[in-house]
């Protein structure tokens, strides 16, 4: 494994400014690095589409710029020239984008994500599309029409989801940067099973356009990284004001590097940490428990000041979560139909109207928690069930974001563990739909409220990383990378080096697999 | 609140245009009566007393200038189209030819 | 459905038994620049597919922005309607599948529309006022438009396939809802072309739709119900679709009134049920009935956050209110001049426009009238035309009258002028010049004419002479004839007078 793909983005960055090694290296590096352990019977399968030449043609963009020197030079972005995968949710011209369905196949966008127009502003050479579960429905990626990611610290084990591909991607070094996107966990959930970073941003802080929606009101696209700091410094590249998004937020980009860089001084004196009673205990693995009381332990010898918050409305977050989601998932999906794009079925018999040709289309397009979901929206908007079920999750929100607001009197951030168990095995939850939702227990109420939350590593159950969860006020998203940050920085200096660096060897795994 | 019964899921995959046959339909109907059943409480959290949330930060008036932007050509918008004919969508019959 | 076995009552007949009772749904498309959730053109008529973006096809991924001009036009049309305007409101999904509906849901507004509880004086042709309440105004977007190949030329029924343009998905709509019209008994289908006619005229003169009907800017849908004279609870109704001209929504009403009348004196029951109108036999026919298929599951667009109006900004857009027509009319009948019969011919027959604009144009108030609510009216009807649809202009009124004052035609060539205007054939001053049909007032010319009829007609002459004026006119004949009906007949008198040396 080559120096360079281990190396964090910024530092990464760093080498780039000062000459040590070019964009096209880097970028051949990972595509390497892909060809390595993404592909065959047992790769990780990270990437649904491989974007080599254009990478390598922005890399080489980025190198001459470089080479010239002078003004172009100098407003360079700061990660100008260090890749980025994209999960396959965002649209992208020039590559197709699937949002893992055979639904989309081969689809083409005839326009860019307006994080896709920033990430090429900036010149980050896109390495390709990742894998999710279909349209993001899941927490373990087993649900793509394109076959599982694997989990690079257990090939046997998910790499969570929706965004297992994103995840999967920066864990095993195909990436040092990629984009994912959260609607109840997909982004924070696999960063905790894969030993990741992630961050759900403030609802609207990041443009949606672009983002093909599940779910509209929880949507929100955020950074995975492998640090703390890489996160915040991807957040500020694509947060921002887009007018094409009318939910997105005029207020400025807060200087998220800084908090970053503040909090990776390990000091979080005067920090009020709140544990959310909650989300803690029954329910959780014991593993899982233990890490993060340990991390409580840090943090509060690290000057933090540990309180308890209750959140008694948390108990049917999950409930909500499953009507509200659904429910727009039923109306956002209804342009899959056949008619303008994407696959079209014709029915084996019967009369050959659209209305008939919609129905094979659908039932051919789409996977089957894909139709549970549609199936479950359209009951809980239905005429005669509206108040009972969808009426009444909106209200839960309410209820939700109170307990958020009184939590945050008490606390400046809010901590839990990110999902309540570690990767399982693939085909272990595949019949039970439920115990699949259950995964996003932890992740779903920061999604009903839209505050922002990140996901850092948290050491090891039985060998499988643990996340730890931070949640902040609306808008202050800084505090999570604080927090997020300093976390990481005692946990590190415990341990010695980054959790990721005690991941297996991963060419080894797949070839002792393979034997 | 009452079960979803197969009667239901056969009007919800009319409603959704998903076809289903035989077996799909009993299969969807069994896992959505568990999820249902376990969603149910959500119901019941909420007094007449509190408002709903439809959009997570509260936003008004965002408004767009009425000023032309950018259009695709039609070879862009019918770039993807399973069937076109004269730079138009072609679709099958709406209704039943019988 | 009993379709089949439907016998019509006569109308008269029909209103001697029951009450009708109306509604009216009628769809107003905004001429915006742009579309209502996209930067798109908003425009007729273009390439198919060529006015869309990402947006208009409900492309993956795209989101809507509201234009601020169809919101400030909708409140434009509630404050004309009277209407309260909403302090907030938002809008919602319509969720059904349709393949003009590119995201297989409308955004529209579900129970709070931006504009409610108004009226509107509706002044049938006789002057008596009636007042239709309006229910709602609400904003919502188009849909693309279906052409339907194959089978009957046209139709939808027995098409082979159809193609989509998508140019029209998202042009902004109001939909102006009428609460339950009582009591217009025998006047049911004159007050539902007049309220669609008032419509019509208030969003034009307010700017915010080109008000073409002939194009789909107004769109009609109508409810009609019948109760029995005696009865206390509506009875079913059925939505008539489409009906899309003032002709059309006066011969719908007119016909479901004879057709549920006859459903109910065979003692069977009104279906409710959606209704489609057929211009050719002036008649519906039956839809679908309305199913568990229009369960809609709205639900509020999380795409979109709610629209908040100020005290003040409502303010601003009431003070860009232009004048409302009834009022607008008054001012004009007391500067025209009208009597008040002539005057309401003029607005029944829908030329005020076309009126109050040859007048500007410098023509005089009887002169206007006298084209538009002569000549022109009488072509139109004959080519069973609007007058304003006919060709003729303002500029063909000025130009005409100004060659019939200029004594260069007369008034019957002049009405031939305008046929010819009217087939295309040119201004009138280019077809007078290019057809010869100037009146021959060159005096040699006419001369020569004259002094032919005189030599021919020696007893004539002498009876001039001795003060039988009117004898004069046994000249103009010939001397017409002698110039194929060109000579100014005032003129060959004047003439024949000097030249006898006889004072007129």
């Amino acid at each position: 494994m080559s120096e360079i793909i281990e190396l964090s983005a910024s530092a990464l960055a760093e080498k780039l400014r000062a000459g040590e090694t070019t964009s096209v290296e880097a970028v051949q590096a990972h595509l390497d690095r892909i060809a390595a352990v993404d592909g065959g019977e047992r790769g990780v399968n990270a990437f649904l589409h491989v974007n080599a030449e254009e990478a390598l043609a922005v890399a080489a963009e980025v190198d001459a710029i470089r080479a010239a020197g002078g003004a172009e030079a100098e407003a360079l972005h700061p990660l100008a020239g260090v890749p980025i995968a994209v999960k396959d949710l965002i649209v992208t011209v020039g590559q197709p984008t699937t949002a893992g369905s055979k639904m989309l196949e081969g689809w083409m966008s005839p326009y860019d994500a307006t994080v896709i127009e920033k990430i090429r502003a900036a010149k980050l050479p896109m390495l390709g599309k990742t894998n999710l579960d279909e349209f993001a429905m899941g927490s373990s990626t087993e649900h793509s029409a394109y076959g599982n990611t694997r989990n690079p610290w257990d090939l046997g084990r998910i790499p969570g989801g929706s965004g297992g591909g994103s995840a999967a991607a920066v864990a095993a070094f195909e990436a040092p940067l990629a984009l994912g996107t959260d609607t109840g966990g997909s982004i924070r959930q696999p960063g905790a099973v894969t030993g990741t970073v992630g961050v759900k941003p403030t609802y609207g802080s990041v443009s949606r356009y672009g983002a093909i929606a599940m779910a509209s009101s929880l949507d929100q696209i955020g950074p995975v990284t492998r640090t703390v700091l890489d996160s915040a410094i991807l957040h500020e590249l694509i947060g921002g004001h887009d007018e094409r998004d009318s939910t997105s937020l005029a207020d400025p980009v807060p200087a998220l590097a800084e908090a970053a860089r503040k909090g990776a001084t390990g000091d979080l004196t005067g920090v009020r940490v709140g544990v959310i009673k909650e989300l803690t205990g029954e329910g959780y693995e014991a593993g899982v428990q233990a890490r993060f009381d340990e991390s409580l332990e840090l943090m509060k010898a690290a000057g933090a000041e540990i309180v308890e918050v209750h959140c008694p409305n948390f108990k049917y977050a999950l409930g909500a979560y499953y009507l509200i989601m659904p429910s727009e998932v039923s109306s956002n999906l209804a342009k899959f139909d056949g008619v303008r794009y994407g696959k079209r079925v014709l029915p084996e018999d019967g009369p050959m109207t659209i209305e008939r040709v919609m129905g094979s289309t659908r039932a051919a397009g789409f996977g089957d928690e894909v139709k549970r979901r549609i199936i479950l929206g359209t009951y809980a908007l239905s005429a005669g069930y509206y108040d009972a079920y969808y009426g009444s999750a909106q209200k839960v929100r309410t209820l939700v974001q109170r307990d958020f607001d009184a939590a945050f009197e008490q606390a400046d951030v809010l901590v839990s563990p990110t999902s309540p168990n570690v990767a399982f095995e693939f085909g272990s939850k595949s019949d039970d739909p439920l115990a699949m939702y259950l995964n996003d227990v932890a992740t779903i109420p920061a999604n009903l409220a839209g505050v922002p939350g990140i996901s850092v590593p948290g050491g090891l159950s039985e060998g499988l990383p643990v996340g730890i969860q931070f949640l902040a006020p609306a808008r202050e998203d800084a505090r999570v990378y604080r927090a997020g940050a300093a976390l990481e920085k005692l946990l590190e200096d415990k341990w010695g080096s980054p959790l990721i660096n005690q991941a297996p060897q991963l060419a080894a795994a797949i070839e002792e697999g393979a034997a | 609140m009452s079960a979803i019964s197969r009667e239901d899921v056969v009007h919800l995959a009319r409603l959704a245009h998903i076809e289903m046959n035989d077996a799909e339909l009993d299969k969807m109907t069994g896992e959505l009566a568990v999820i249902v059943d376990s969603i149910a409480a959500v119901s019941e959290a909420a007094g007449d007393d509190v408002p709903a949330t439809s959009h997570p930060i509260p936003l008004q008036n965002v408004l767009r200038e009425d000023v032309v932007g950018k259009t695709l050509t039609p070879e862009q918008a019918l770039q993807n189209a399973p069937d076109a004919d004269e730079n138009r969508f072609k679709v099958p019959a709406i209704l039943d030819g019988e | 459905m009993s379709a089949a076995t439907e016998t019509l009552v006569d109308y008269d007949e029909a209103l001697d038994t029951y009450d009708p009772v109306l509604g009216f749904e009628v769809h107003v498309e905004l001429n915006t620049k742009t579309k209502m959730f996209s930067s798109a053109p908003n425009a007729f008529g273009d390439e198919p597919n060529t006015n869309v973006n990402e947006v208009d096809l409900g492309l993956p991924g795209v989101l809507p922005v509201v234009n601020k001009s169809g919101v400030e036009y909708a409140i434009l049309i509630g404050l004309a309607l009277n209407c309260q305007i909403a302090e907030t409101c938002g809008f919602a999904r319509k969720n059904y599948f349709y393949p003009d509906t590119p995201k297989n849901f409308q955004t529209s507004q579900y129970d709070d529309p931006i504009a409610f509880d108004g009226y509107l004086d509706i002044e049938l042709e006789d002057g008596e006022v009636f007042r239709v309440e309006i229910e709602r105004a609400h904003m919502e977007e188009d849909a693309g438009k279906l052409t339907h190949m194959g089978g009957a030329a046209g139709r939808i029924q027995g098409a082979d396939f159809s193609l989509v343009d998508y140019n029209r998905a998202g042009v902004p709509l109001v939909e102006i809802v009428t609460k339950p019209i009582v009591g217009a008994g025998k006047r049911a289908p004159e007050l539902a072309k007049a309220y669609v006619a008032a419509i019509r005229e208030i969003v034009k003169n307010l700017g915010v739709s080109d008000a073409r009907m002939e194009r789909g800017n107004v769109r009609c849908d109508a409810n009609v119900s019948l109760m029995a004279k005696d009865a206390t609870e509506f009875g079913t109704r059925t939505e008539t679709k489409n009906v899309n001209s003032l002709r059309a929504v006066d011969h719908a009403v007119r016909f479901e009134i004879s057709r549920q009348a006859g459903v109910l004196n065979a003692g069977n029951k009104v279906v409710q049920e959606t209704r489609h109108w057929h211009e050719d036999t002036r008649t519906t026919t039956s839809g679908r009935p309305k199913s568990d298929a229009d369960d809609y599951r709205y639900f509020p667009e999380p795409d979109l956050v709610p629209i908040v109006t100020t005290e003040a900004w409502i303010e601003e857009l009431r003070s860009r209110l232009p004048e409302p027509p009834a009022e607008r009319r008054k001012r004009l009948q007391a500067d025209w001049g009208y009597a008040d019969a002539e005057f309401r011919d003029v607005v029944n027959a829908g030329l005020v426009d076309a009126i109050e604009e040859t007048i500007a144009a410098g023509a005089s108030a009887a002169v206007a009238r006298k084209w538009w609510m002569g000549e022109i009216s009488r072509l139109a009807k004959n080519a069973d035309v609007e007058p304003t649809e006919l060709g003729a202009t303002p500029a063909t009124i000025i130009e005409l009258n100004s060659l019939i004052e200029g004594k260069k035609i007369n008034d019957k060539i002049a009405r031939q002028v305008l046929e010819y205007v009217i087939a295309g054939e040119g201004s009138p001053s280019e077809i007078v010049d290019k057809r010869g049909l100037a009146v021959v007032n060159d005096d040699s010319a006419l001369g020569a004419a004259i002094d032919d009829a005189m030599a021919e007609m020696p007893g004539v002459v002498e009876k001039i002479k001795g003060g039988k004026l009117q004898a004069v006119g046994a000249l103009i004949g010939p001397v017409m004839k002698a110039t194929r009906g060109q000579a100014d007949a005032g003129r060959v008198r004047e003439i024949v007078l000097e030249k006898l040396g006889v004072e007129g």
